[in-house]
């Protein structure tokens, strides 16, 4: 394999999260619905999933469960998984709680579409 | 701002976060070679020091309990906000029901093979559920895993039956307990800790031997109380979308009356 293919293999997760993120804030920038605009932020969460998972990751390792290989095989960073599984949960509810947002912003102001929710009402 | 004008200002704030972002990559040690020594360290110790063999739950519920005490409550505070945000209120715009635009085309009947598998489903949810939630020290799962588990149960009811059966099997005031004790049980783990002259959220309970299921001390406890959290959370989450937007329908039976 030739040195700039390695580069670059070495560095496509990180890539790949960071089109994730991009991509994800582009579609939130030009929503025109509150729900696709909801839907465009869980992707731009997808790319720390992403990130957090390649920095933890080492070549040939196992996962982090010790029940059966002994302590002491080579095993991937078991902190970024934590982090990834309480922020998956996490982010399903608020998630939720964004959706209802929507529901509440198309009862006040009538519209999903961000562009026409200028006016503000106490 | 109008539409150009904020994708303008986009494609330039793009443009920098890419240029800055590829040069943070190069200080990085690249993909596969993780530099340690933290996650390293909790490997080797976690089978010595807390007799669970899941490092990661390990790391979740005991090493950086106090961050998932944290998450806990994020959790806690969206489903309270969604369950504020959708409640009845006061001046809610009093709307007629959809009209039904095809009064004489009815929803079919959810099929017997869907209503079947999934009633034969909802048993074996409910243990792997239980089982996640109590062998999270041991294998891959613990209290947000199975908490999930469990919660879908009563959508699996709603899938195969209708509405109604939903809410025989769910009942908001119990969900709501169910996540609050959760929660608080969680806060209160960590004072107990106190209480013997230890830090917040030390592990107290006797670790008990390595392999069995009431070993690894603190670490089952708050696993099964996150579980309640998030089962609970769960399902007020649930009930409160559904009483928000859901149409009811007639079904094909309702439809041609009593036989």
């Amino acid at each position: 394999m030739s040195q700039a293919a390695g580069e670059f293999l070495r560095m496509l997760p990180f890539l790949v999260a960071a089109w994730l993120f991009v991509v994800g804030l582009y579609g939130i920038v030009t929503s025109r619905h509150l729900v696709h605009l909801i839907m465009c932020l869980v992707v731009v969460q997808t790319s720390t999933y992403l990130l957090l998972l390649g920095v933890g990751y080492k070549i040939g390792a196992a996962a982090p469960i010790f029940a059966d290989i002994p302590v002491g095989t080579p095993a991937v960073d078991p902190v970024t998984h934590a982090l990834m599984l309480t922020d998956i949960v996490v982010e399903a509810t608020v998630m939720a709680l964004l959706l209802a947002l929507a529901i509440q912003a198309e009862e006040r102001a009538g519209s999903v579409d961000p562009e026409q929710l200028r006016i503000m009402r106490g | 701002m109008n539409h150009r004008a904020r994708t303008a200002l986009f494609l330039v704030g793009g443009l920098g976060l890419l240029c800055f972002y590829v040069w943070g990559l190069h200080g990085l040690p690249g993909f596969g070679h993780y530099p340690g020594p933290y996650g390293d360290l909790i490997n080797s110790l976690t089978v010595f020091e807390r007799h669970a063999t899941d490092a990661v739950t390990a790391v979740n519920f005991d090493y950086r309990g106090f961050d998932t005490l944290g998450e806990e409550f994020i959790l806690f505070a969206s489903v309270m906000g969604a369950n504020l945000l959708l409640r009845k209120q006061k001046d809610d715009r009093e709307e007629d029901p959809p009209l039904d635009q095809a009064e004489d085309r009815v929803v079919p009947p959810t099929s017997d093979a869907v209503r079947v598998t999934g009633l034969a489903l909802v048993l074996p949810i409910v243990v792997f559920g239980l089982y996640t939630i109590s062998h999270g020290q041991l294998t891959p799962g613990g209290g947000f895993q199975g908490g999930v588990i469990l919660a879908s149960m009563p959508l699996i009811i709603y899938l195969c039956g209708d509405y109604k059966s939903f809410d025989h099997v769910t009942s908001h005031v119990l969900s709501e307990i169910t996540e609050a004790l959760g929660a608080g049980g969680y806060a209160i783990a960590g004072l107990i800790s106190i209480m013997f002259g230890l830090n917040y959220l030390t592990n107290f309970i006797p670790l008990g031997q390595t392999g069995d299921v009431l070993s690894s001390g603190t670490i089952l406890l708050i696993s099964v109380l996150t579980g309640l959290e998030v089962a609970g959370g769960l399902v007020v989450l649930m009930i409160s979308f559904f009483r928000q937007s859901l149409v009811y329908r007639k079904t094909d039976e309702e439809s041609r009356g009593p036989r």
